[in-house]
C-alpha cells in the first residue's frame, strides 16, 4: 500500500474511532456542560475524519469513498492507535485517554502544518484550531481532578497508570512514518516526543500526579492493524447498518 | 452540585452584535471552567466573539414590586418618548 495513503488512514482512524467512543457517552456524561463539550469534541473529531478518509479514497483511486472507508472496513485494515480503542471505563479514564491523545495531536496538527502536501496543511490548520480548544480542556480537567478529593487524585493517577504503555505508540515510527518524514510530509519523531513530554510533564507536576517512565516498555500494533479485541467490539455497533442493509442511506 | 458548581449567567456579544446578550446560565466550579463551559454550550454554532461569565449571585435584580414606582411614571409623559420625529432614511437600527 502507498505510504500516503496509509499516513492519512491513520489519522483518519484515530479521530473516528475516538469520535465514536465518546459518541457512546452522550447523555452520560458527570455534568450538562461535561456532556455537551464531550459531544462537541465528538464532532470536531468526526470532521476531521472525514477529511482525512475523504483525501485517502482519493488518492487510492479505487472508487471507494469516506462512507466505505469508515464502514466496510474490517478491523484489520484499521489503522489507530491503540490507546484510542480503550474503554471509556470511569470519567478519570475518559479525562485521561483524551489528554493523552490531544497532546500528541496537538504537536502533530501543529507540525503538518508545515507540510510538503498542501492538502494536509489544510486539513491540519483547519483541524489545529479544534485540536488547541481540546487540549486546553483536557489538560484543564486532569489538572482539577489530578489535584482535586484524594479520590479524584486516586482515580486519575491509576487511569494514568493503566494507559500509559498505549501513550508510546504514536511516536514508534515504522516503514511509513520514516517514509512520510523523508518526503517532507510529516514532523520527524524527535522533537515532537519532546515537546509532547514536556507538556505532559508539566501538566502532570500540575496535577500532583506522578508522570510514569518515558522510556517504560509501550504496546504496539494499531497503526500496522493489529488491534485489541477492544476494536472489534466498536466496529460490530459502528458498522451494524452497513453490513445489515448494505448501500443504505438516508 | 449546587453548592460545589454555583449558577452563573452567560452573556454573549455575537458575530456582529453591538452588545452582550444574556442567553442562559450554567453550573461550574470556577470562572475560567464556567467560561470553557459557556463555549462549549452557547456557542456551538458560530454564535459569538466574545463571553461573559458572572455568577448568579453577584447579579441584583429589580423586584417585580418595585415595578410600578420604577417604570410607571415614563408612561405618562410623552414627550420622553421620541415618536414624533421622521427619521432619515439613512439611519439604521434606532
Amino acid at each position: 500500500m502507498d505510504a500516503k495513503i496509509d499516513y492519512l488512514l491513520r489519522q483518519g482512524d484515530n479521530a473516528l474511532i475516538l469520535s465514536q467512543q465518546l459518541c457512546q457517552l452522550c447523555g452520560k456524561g458527570p455534568a450538562l456542560e461535561e456532556d455537551m463539550a464531550l459531544s462537541n469534541v465528538a464532532l470536531d473529531l468526526l470532521g476531521q475524519t472525514r477529511m482525512w478518509l475523504s483525501y485517502a479514497a482519493e488518492l487510492e483511486g479505487q472508487g471507494r469513498d469516506e462512507d466505505r472507508l469508515a464502514f466496510l472496513r474490517d478491523s484489520g485494515e484499521y489503522r489507530n492507535c491503540i490507546l484510542l480503542e480503550q474503554p471509556n471505563g470511569s470519567y478519570a479514564d475518559v479525562v485521561m485517554r483524551q489528554f493523552l491523545f490531544d497532546a500528541w495531536h496537538y504537536f502533530l496538527m501543529d507540525g503538518l502544518t508545515r507540510s510538503s502536501d498542501p492538502r494536509i496543511v489544510e486539513i491540519a490548520a483547519k483541524s489545529l484550531k479544534e485540536v488547541t480548544y481540546h487540549l486546553r480542556r483536557s489538560g484543564d480537567l486532569v489538572v482539577r481532578l489530578g489535584d482535586g478529593t484524594a479520590t479524584s487524585h486516586a482515580m486519575m493517577q491509576t487511569a494514568l497508570d493503566d494507559l500509559w504503555m498505549y501513550s508510546g505508540e504514536m511516536f514508534l515510527y515504522d516503514a511509513v512514518d520514516e517514509a512520510m518524514v523523508a518526503q517532507g510530509v510529516a514532523p520527524a519523531v524527535g522533537p515532537l516526543r519532546e515537546a509532547y513530554l514536556s507538556h505532559l510533564a508539566e501538566i502532570f507536576a500540575e496535577a500532583t500526579l506522578t508522570m510514569p517512565s518515558p522510556d517504560a516498555w509501550m504496546q504496539r500494533g494499531g497503526k500496522q492493524g493489529r488491534h485489541s479485541e477492544r476494536l472489534g467490539f466498536i466496529l460490530a455497533e459502528m458498522q451494524f447498518l452497513q453490513r445489515a442493509y448494505p448501500g443504505a442511506a438516508w | 452540585m449546587s453548592k460545589e458548581w454555583p449558577l452563573w449567567e452567560v452573556f454573549i456579544r455575537s458575530q456582529h452584535g453591538l452588545a452582550h446578550k444574556h442567553v442562559g446560565s450554567l453550573h461550574a466550579p470556577d470562572a475560567e471552567m464556567a467560561v470553557n463551559n459557556a463555549r462549549d454550550v452557547y456557542t456551538r454554532r458560530n454564535e459569538g466573539v466574545s463571553i461573559w461569565v458572572v455568577r448568579a449571585a453577584d447579579i441584583v435584580a429589580s423586584s417585580p414590586a418595585d415595578k410600578s414606582s420604577l417604570f410607571e411614571p415614563a408612561n405618562s409623559k410623552v414627550y420622553r418618548h421620541p415618536t414624533f420625529f421622521p427619521m432619515p432614511e439613512e439611519v439604521k437600527n434606532l
